[in-house]
């Protein structure tokens, strides 16, 4: 039981050693050159790779395992975040606490949802987590305005208790740390042109990011990952062995809204703020985007499409017309304008277009994700035919044909 | 009294809105069994197309007064929309005054059309795929469908009006034998009433009254047998398809008075006609419509005052948002079916 295979191991030794030098690897453009903006070396984005890495690892767990498409769980995220913050402003700005208060309230709150939701699967389960995200967006939004503040999103004040913390005197607001490590801290290396940064912030992020992948592999290979599994292939046959699958269903729902409950609390530690919008449909297909586009039912995949799509999300969104006539400028005038101007609808504002573009191609050509992809290529290129599709044991799972 | 009448002529316009949605989803669910999570954006779609068409309707010829100047000195510049200049003064303003009702005509085609492009373009492929792919493609189409409308139309609600006639209110509780003014009723609302109760009534005569919709039902009931019959179930389910798209579209065509679309309204509906859908009981076309106006009614009762009042004396937030989530996490435990469904619809 306690042993974990070498595959696995060398996966997550894969995993961990990105993680580490992703502030180098991602910065592969010196800071002054025309390529830096593609750069995502930066705190912020590598901070948002390792949360939503978390976020999509959880949903993994529920949707690649068991096949059931949850669509509101957006929902954990906030509830997560919502907890966070509170935590922050009532006991202290370490950010331990809140993390612990995040998981355990997200927790709950799927316990709920998902004994309600459970009662039905297929297209209603989606409808019905569609329909709880829904409700607790416009609960958080509107109408429980005096735990989350409604509109404006729930935010530290100077006059907020902080009971663990000694009194503020400094007459500014406190930053997120843990024990005397303040998130927000950065050390830059310059090396020639190159500058990289090494966020504290990010490390911590990885850290639970490393933690979560790890999980996820002991339950992908555990007895109990093996029963999900069964549940999404034939549960009408798990059913008539006498089994009752839903206890099953719902420690996967809860494993994996406790999962976004860590990434929403460690998204309220490295920004302390929370909002209402966090909780949206969008989001909520967002996470199921990055699940899909990695691959589903797979270990890797995930953490990937997090990773690509929030990348790209950053990248399109800071090209806007005029870059877009520096890149086309070699053009004759006439073609310039026509691809300037059907390219700006992807770009900038026009991100979830791509975004939606990329669901529906990623939905109709490769149901499996960049990890069905890879093998595909890796099949290929050995020259095998159909047999080769027995897969190593990392990527061993179907596909969401 | 009074104040329980006009709450429920609220809800009625909410819950037309519902059943006419809910009523499509379930007709393609019926007949394709596919979830379309871009029903949402059909309806969308359908009061851009009246947005469209008073646009249309409002190009204009320019034409230059040498008597008058403006302040920059040059000719004034006079526009006639096309349609006064043709139909005469009268005539002309008339129809740019009627163009919501009007764009009917012009979203009826509109969206046959869309419905068809999409069925056989997009759904066509995902019959023999699982649920979740064909919820996932077309829930990336809705939010394809909804940016290009924003990158079109822009971000902001566009104001609609309905045409002058119909813009004041109706005192309604005369007509009950009330004092006057006890209730008082947006005349427009009652319109969009009248209009979705002869939809749905036409969508139902069609499927009961004519051959075609006879073979459709049946084909609702076995596809497989129909097929055998040697009846190309196929075309008439894309057929099919295009009705529910134009009963959508139709939805939206006569809400925009009501309320100014954005791009955003579909996604807000489709939710709520999801619940629908399930509150009445997936697949049974006569539980989404009764589960539709049911919700809607429910809703604006829920946003009453005197409701509200109530559970702010038992220190409970008012529960008017979410309202129609706690029906359904009722009817849900209570009756897993829906209020109309049969047991096991999709349930697998």
């Amino acid at each position: 039981m306690n042993t974990i295979s070498k595959n696995d191991k060398a996966l997550l030794m894969f995993v961990g050693i990105v993680a580490v030098l992703a502030p180098f690897l991602l910065n592969p453009f010196p800071a002054d050159s025309a390529m830096a903006q593609f750069n995502a070396g930066y705190p912020d984005l590598m901070q948002r790779f390792a949360i939503f890495g978390i976020l999509a690892i959880g949903f993994n767990i529920l949707f690649g395992l068991t096949g059931y498409l949850s669509f509101g769980h957006a929902a954990f995220l906030g509830v997560g975040s919502y907890s966070a913050v509170w935590m922050l402003k009532l006991l202290t700005m370490n950010i331990i606490p809140a993390l612990i208060l995040s998981v355990i309230i997200a927790g709950l709150f799927s316990l709920l949802i998902g004994f309600i939701s459970l009662r039905r699967s297929g297209i209603y389960f989606s409808i019905l987590t569609l329909a709880f995200a829904q409700m607790s967006f416009s609960l958080a939004y509107s109408v429980l305005t005096p735990i989350t503040n409604g509109e404006t999103g729930l935010q530290l004040t100077l006059d907020d208790p902080r009971i663990l913390d000694a009194a503020n005197t400094t007459g500014n607001l406190p930053v997120t740390g843990l024990f005397g490590l303040e998130m927000r801290d950065t050390f830059t290396l310059d090396i020639g042109a190159w500058a990289f940064q090494f966020n504290i912030g990010y490390y911590v992020c990885a850290a639970f990011l490393l933690l979560a992948f790890y999980l996820s592999i002991r339950i992908f290979r555990s007895p109990f990952g093996l029963m999900l599994r069964a549940i999404k292939t034939n549960q009408t046959r798990l059913n008539y062995t006498g089994l009752n699958s839903r206890p099953y269903t719902l420690a996967a729902f809860v494993i994996s809204g406790m999962y976004a409950g860590l990434a929403g609390g460690l998204m309220a530690s490295m920004d302390p703020l929370a909002g209402a919008e966090r909780m949206q449909w969008t989001a909520s297909g967002e996470i199921v985007l990055m699940t899909i586009l990695g691959g589903t039912g797979t270990l890797l995949g995930p953490v990937l499409g997090a990773g690509f799509i929030k990348y790209f999300e950053n990248i399109f969104s800071k090209i806007n017309e005029s870059v877009l006539h520096g890149w086309f400028s070699l053009l004759p005038d006439g073609l310039e304008n026509v691809i300037v101007w059907v390219l700006h609808f992807f770009v900038g504002k026009g991100w979830h277009l791509t975004l939606g573009l990329m669901f529906m191609l990623i939905v109709t050509f490769l149901p499996g994700g960049l990890m069905e992809g890879w093998t595909r290529i890796r099949n290929k290129i050995r020259g095998d035919k159909g047999g080769g599709a027995s897969p190593s044991s990392d990527a061993a799972t179907t596909p969401a044909e | 009294m009074d104040s329980l009448l006009l709450q429920i002529l609220n809800g009625l316009d909410k819950g037309s809105a519902y059943a006419l949605i809910a009523l499509g989803l379930t007709l393609i669910f019926g007949t394709l069994g596919v979830v379309n999570f871009a029903h949402g954006a059909l309806f969308m779609i359908g009061a851009f197309c009246a947005v469209t068409f008073s646009r249309i309707l409002n190009i204009s010829k320019v034409t230059l007064d040498p008597e008058k100047t403006n302040f920059l000195g040059k000719p004034l510049e006079i526009k006639t929309p096309y349609v006064v200049d043709w139909f005469g003064d009268a005539t002309g303003s008339a129809i740019i005054d009627w163009a919501v009702p009007l764009a009917i005509l012009f979203a009826i085609p509109v969206m046959l059309l869309i419905g068809y492009v999409m069925e056989r373009g997009l759904i066509k492929h995902f019959y023999k795929r699982p649920h979740a792919d064909q919820i996932l493609v077309t829930f990336g189409l809705a939010i394809v469908v909804g940016e290009l409308v924003k990158a079109s139309y822009g971000a902001n609600p566009i104001p609609t009006p309905a045409p002058d006639v119909f813009r004041g209110s109706y005192d309604f509780g005369v007509l009950m034998g009330m004092d006057p003014n006890a209730v008082i009723y947006p005349f427009w609302r009652l319109i969009y009433f009248g209009f979705s109760t002869v939809i749905i009534a036409a969508v139902f005569a069609f499927l009961q009254f004519t051959t075609f919709g006879m073979v459709v039902r049946a084909g609702m009931a076995d596809r497989e047998t129909v097929g055998l019959l040697g009846i190309n179930i196929d075309k008439r389910f894309t057929f099919m398809f295009g009705i529910a798209a134009a009963v959508a579209g139709l939805a939206g065509v006569m809400y925009t008075p009501i309320n100014s679309p954005d791009y955003n309204m579909g996604m807000n509906f489709l939710v709520l006609s999801f619940v629908v859908v399930v509150v009445g009981g997936m697949g049974s076309l006569p539980g989404a419509v009764l589960a539709g106006f049911m919700l809607g009614i429910l809703e604006s009762f829920a946003s009453m005052n005197e409701v509200k009042a109530f559970f702010e004396a038992l220190y409970l937030p008012s529960i008017d948002q979410i309202v129609i989530y706690l029906v359904a996490i009722i009817v849900l435990l209570v009756r897993p079916r829906g209020l109309m469904g049969r047991a096991g619809v999709m349930e697998e």
